[in-house]
């Protein structure tokens, strides 16, 4: 009964799903795996209580013989199974598709802290750059995010491009963003991480020329002790 | 009070069929006593079982029916709190800018509304259950414990009391109901808010830890005559995979609040990066009782579902066996999935795929369980009675909630849902779906049994109607608002409009919500005040917690159901019940009775004797609290002082387990003579201890689990070569596990030769291993220096508690001795004694081992 007004819903649901922090609206190739994955999950979710509820509700029926076998095994096991299998199945394969790989790709670093983001670029001249809660990358290339943590543990989302990966202290882990376009996209800290949680945000710009031409002002020297931004 | 004569079934019980589908023991046959007036019957058990007079007597009460009720009561009372917290969150997010609660205190509200649902409701809330139930559906007249249960109701209480205190004072914990560290550690959360949350849970599961215990051995050990396990109501193997979980699950939980606790108070660096630590280790040990956590909650609440399905569809269960084997499968895969909360630590695909394959998979036994009910219902004729609505509302609620988890098991999507309001949506789903609707089932069915009173039509339905609508409109959209990439735990988000509309049809809906639990609660009030009273089974029910007169007696059954009386539909028995026709009727010897009975075909093996009212539990929990208040306070030196009081508290426990008074067999039925159980073995007494003994060893493997994660997994500083490793300590070490050993040998020679020499032997070998403990643990390294020399410091002093506990226990046989407790039919405290120091034997050789292994690695 909920089942078909969501499916009902879909063309509103798909107008109101806009927006920068969308991960039904990917701007690449990864985000857009993972959307894909997730209407046909609903699709099927929307099938199934639609069916568990028709069964239900033909249980107030007069009684009639049930078995066992249909109920249990046919249903109860090898149905489910049958159903489970094509998930987890379409779930490995985005999720192997999508990883970061050993091709070469640009390699950025974002360092989370109490509250804010310091991202480090290789620029023009191979030196450094620091930015401040603003990461540049190519467009329509992947990039692989470096993720480290200062203090607690932050979680690095940009939801249009990719999914999230935690920042944690003591270690460093990777993840793969792609931009199709050149844009500004919005990123969050995802893991409750304290008082500046909600407002520990960022934007991503993506360069049709890369290595871009920075603005000076855009490199700052991050420091990570700084207090929350207003 | 009850009048236990009232109302009579037609029609003799010998003409009626036996239940369907259950085999009666042709084997055991039990002869029934001769039938007497229920009413004398009624006033010679009313005295005996009954609490004590006025508030002292609730104090004292250590009765299952009064102590469920409570615990199910109190629960409810903090349902009401947290659901008012939930109020707030719902407020302050209604529009982007709440600007109603600053961001501290809305940190404080969300942490305590997440802990208040899930430790101070959700599990006490299905212990009390349990603990008012069973006794009733297996046919007995208590639990196994009754000052356990009593001493799991007030270390609840008073946990919680301390936890609402501290919101009261603006002291709550902040940091988000699964407490990661480093944010929840001294640097990053000074104060006491995370102390709170670490000590005042830890107190509360003290509950958790007797009621799982309880339970167990109640439902392995009190079923009724010729009640095999495999023919026991699905509730009751509901609840032993429920107990079996927590015995195992809460262990971790507990092991790693110690270890942050200790972490924020002594500087132990377990979670420290900078000192060899991890805060990962933390993770893991949360979920490693977090996700068997909410199959803890589920499985009751399913158990509740086997039973009313049937009873509403006058019909029996489709599939009894394969819904054991999934409850049973349940269990076990429960503890393969905790990492699916860690999908996006950066864990390696390939790792990531088997926990999503698993968790995918624990979705078979659910959608077993699923059909099977659905295949009830057509097999028979649904009655649309107002637990049947909520039974529904399950349904819709629930399988909805299951393929959202599904969806999160699958680990891509998960990386864009994680830690968004889509898992806020899907947690309440599951929660509220697979809990609180049932919950609600429960109660609209068993409230009769409770107050005796019929309910007033009308108002439950629309309370019904009220909180789908609510709960739907809620929650449902919430799956969008985190798609649309609102992250959990936020108080404002001034940059996106866009979410203002979901967020405020939420919102709103959420007081819907409130309003209906409100109808709900009220029309729970009118039933117990305004109700007529109740006809005894009102529902025509087949199982025997109907098989007494309404409301309950504090002794549930005048005499208990032999074989072939509860395979019997309840209405067939009650009658030659009230009369004691059946076992052990009455109180004659004026003391209170159980019947134990063997494991899988529950055979009468003796009678055990429960200790009556007392308040003892009440101190023993208020001793607890001064040692928690110590600790919060700071003040460690005092807090240590404080466990005096503990020790001598729970020596005086033990004390009261000593034989007094007639200890001669007693005649259950015509030719059934049974000893009582100082005379025999294996006693309640002695299954709880390995019942404990499996949660304590669940401790040990956690502790072990850290030390090895640390040295394999965690990439921090290599420790400086560990000290202890010399041959001086090895040799301690060897000879520290030697003393022990050999106190088993002693122990076993005390208990089969009664022998009081080797008791004495026993508490010198004990005694000498904790001198040598005392050498061991000075020459271990500094446990500030390196998170794997606290480790091991914290494994030498688990050993250390141990043998303190194995002196302690052999000091207490030498004092029995004194007393000429110990005859040769009386073992005393020997039994129990002899597999604790076995147990303390295994653990420090493991230990040593590990210690040794670590200084030389
Ligand atoms: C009475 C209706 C309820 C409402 C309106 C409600 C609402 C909410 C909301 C809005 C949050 C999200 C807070 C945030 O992430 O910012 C939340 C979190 C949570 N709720 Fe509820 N809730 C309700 C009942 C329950 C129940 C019955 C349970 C459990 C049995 C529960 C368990 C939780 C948990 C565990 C969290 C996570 C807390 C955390 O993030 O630390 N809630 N609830
Ligand atoms: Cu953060
Ligand atoms: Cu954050």
């Amino acid at each position: 009964m909920r089942g078909l007004p969501s499916l009902l819903m879909l063309p509103l649901m798909l107008a109101a799903c806009d927006g920068p922090l969308s991960a039904l609206s990917p701007r690449g190739p990864v985000a857009a795996e993972i959307a894909w994955l997730w209407w046909a999950m609903l699709a099927g979710a929307a099938v199934l209580t639609v069916l568990v509820l028709a069964l239900l509700a033909m249980g107030f029926g007069a009684p009639r013989p049930a078995r066992a076998r249909v109920w249990i095994h046919g249903m109860g096991l090898w149905f489910s199974v049958a159903v489970l299998t094509a998930v987890l199945a379409a779930g490995l394969w985005v999720g192997e598709r999508i990883l970061p790989r050993d091709d070469g790709a640009v390699t950025v670093h974002a360092h989370a802290w109490q509250w804010g983001w310091t991202f480090t670029h290789t620029g023009p001249d191979g030196a450094e750059v620091r930015s401040d809660n603003l990461l540049h990358i190519p467009a329509g290339q992947p990039v692989d995010v470096l993720v480290t943590a200062e203090d607690v543990i932050h979680s690095f989302w940009v939801p249009q491009l990719a999914g999230k990966l935690d920042a944690i202290p003591g270690r460093t882990n990777r993840t793969r963003i792609v931009a199709d376009s050149p844009g500004t996209y919005a990123g969050l800290c995802a893991e409750f991480c304290g008082l500046g949680h909600a407002r520990m945000r960022f934007n991503v710009e993506a360069h049709a020329e890369w290595p871009p031409l920075l603005a000076a002002d855009d490199a700052d020297t991050a420091d990570p002790d700084r207090e929350v931004r207003p | 009070m009850t009048d236990a004569t009232q109302g009579a079934a037609s029609g003799g019980p010998d003409e009626s069929p036996a239940r369907p589908g259950v085999q009666e023991a042709e084997e055991l046959a039990i002869p029934r006593n001769p039938p007497r007036p229920a009413l004398a019957l009624h006033r010679e058990l009313h005295r005996v079982w009954a609490n004590d007079r006025g508030l002292w007597g609730q104090l004292t009460a250590v009765n299952h029916t009064t102590l469920g009720l409570r615990f199910m009561g109190t629960a409810l009372v903090f349902f009401a709190i947290g659901g008012l917290l939930s109020m707030l969150i719902r407020a302050q997010l209604a529009t982007h800018d709440g600007a109603f609660l600053d961001t501290e205190l809305y940190n404080q509200i969300f942490t305590m509304h997440g802990s208040i649902m899930m430790f101070l409701f959700a599990i006490p809330m299905l212990e009390g259950l349990g603990i008012w139930l069973l006794p009733k559906m297996l046919g007995t007249r208590d639990m196994a414990f009754p000052r356990l249960t009593a001493l799991g109701y007030w270390c609840y209480l008073f946990g919680g009391l301390i936890m609402l205190t501290a919101l009261l004072f603006g002291v709550a914990p902040r940091d988000g109901w699964f407490m990661y560290t480093p944010l929840s550690d001294a640097t990053h959360s000074p104060g006491i808010n995370a102390d709170v949350w670490l000590l005042g849970v830890t107190f509360v599961e003290i509950s958790a830890m007797a009621a799982a215990v309880e339970i167990t051995v109640t439902i392995l050990r009190q079923r009724a005559p010729g009640m095999k396990l495999t023919e026991m109501p699905l509730f009751a193997w509901y609840m032993l995979g429920t107990s079996v979980m927590m015995l195992v699950g809460f262990p971790p939980l507990i092991a790693a609040s110690v270890l942050l606790e200790v972490e924020r108070a002594f500087d132990w660096p377990f979670f420290d990066v900078v000192r060899g630590g991890d805060p990962l280790l933390w993770q893991h040990l949360f979920w490693l009782f977090g996700h068997p956590e909410v199959y803890i909650i589920f499985l009751p609440a399913a158990g509740v579902l086997s039973t009313l399905i049937p009873a509403l569809c006058r019909t029996p269960i489709l599939g009894y066996n394969a819904i054991v084997a999934a409850v049973l499968a349940l269990v076990f895969l429960s503890f393969g999935l905790w990492v699916h909360h860690m999908f996006t630590v950066g864990i390696p695909h390939m790792a990531l795929a088997f926990f999503s394959a698993a968790s995918v998979l624990v979705a078979v036994p659910t959608a077993v369980q699923v059909f099977a009910w659905i295949g009830t219902m057509w097999k028979g004729q649904p009655e649309l009675k107002l637990p049947m609505y909520h039974i529904l509302g399950f349904f819709l609620t629930f399988v909805m909630g299951g393929l959202t988890g599904v969806m999160l098991a699958i680990v891509p999507f998960n990386w864009q849902a994680h830690d968004t309001a889509f898992v806020t949506a899907h947690l309440h789903y599951v929660l509220i779906g697979g809990f609180v609707f049932p919950m609600m089932a429960a109660a609209t069915w068993w409230m009769p049994l409770i107050f005796g009173k019929r309910r007033i039509k009308g108002l439950g339905e629309a309370a019904f109607w009220v909180i789908l609508i609510g709960f739907h409109g809620t929650f449902f959209i919430m799956h969008l608002t985190g798609l649309m990439g609102m992250p959990r735990r936020i108080d404002v988000y001034p940059d996106n409009p866009e979410w203002v509309w979901l967020n405020l049809t939420s919102s709103i809906f959420g007081f819907v919500l409130t309003i209906g639990f409100a109808m709900f609660a009220l029309d729970m009030i009118l039933q117990a005040t305004l109700g007529k009273r109740s006809a005894r089974d009102p529902w025509g029910a087949p199982t025997l917690d109907w098989a007494m007169p309404v409301p309950s007696t504090s002794y549930n059954f005048a005499s208990l159901p032999g074989p072939g009386m509860w395979a019997r539909v309840a209405a067939d028995v009650v009658l030659p019940l009230a009369r004691g026709e059946g076992v052990l009727p009455g109180a004659p010897r004026g003391r209170r009775e159980v019947l134990v009975t063997s494991v899988g075909g529950a055979r009468p093996q003796h009678v055990a004797l429960l200790p009556g009212n007392t308040a003892l539990p009440l101190w023993l929990a208020a001793s607890i609290g001064v040692f928690v208040l110590l600790m919060l306070a700071g003040a460690y030196a005092l807090a240590g002082i404080a466990l005096i009081p503990v020790a001598v508290l729970v020596w005086v426990w033990g004390r009261g387990l000593a034989p007094a008074g007639d200890l001669s067999p007693v005649e259950a039925a015509p030719g059934l003579r049974l000893p009582i159980h100082h005379h025999a073995r294996p006693s309640l007494s002695q299954s709880g201890l390995f019942a404990l003994l499996v949660a304590d060893g669940a401790l040990l493997a956690s502790l072990v689990f850290g030390l090895a994660f640390l040295s394999v997994v965690t990439v921090g500083p290599v420790p400086a070569p560990a000290g202890g490793g010399g041959a001086d300590t090895v040799t301690l070490l060897a000879v520290v596990v030697a003393a022990v050993a050999l106190g088993v040998g002693a122990a076993g020679r005390a208990a089969r030769r009664r022998s009081v020499a080797w008791a004495g032997v026993g508490l010198a070998l004990n005694l000498l291993a904790l001198a040598l403990l005392a050498v061991v643990l000075g020459g271990l390294d500094d446990p500030t220096r390196h998170a794997r020399d606290a480790l091991r410091a914290v494994l030498a002093a688990y050993v250390v508690v141990h043998v303190l506990v194995a002196a302690a226990m052999s000091a207490f046989a030498l004092d029995q001795f004194r007393r000429a407790e110990i005859t040769a039919e009386v073992a005393g405290v020997l039994p129990a004694w002899r597999h604790w120091q076995g147990f303390t034997a295994v653990a420090s050789a493991l230990v040593a081992v590990a210690v040794i292994a670590q200084a030389g690695a």
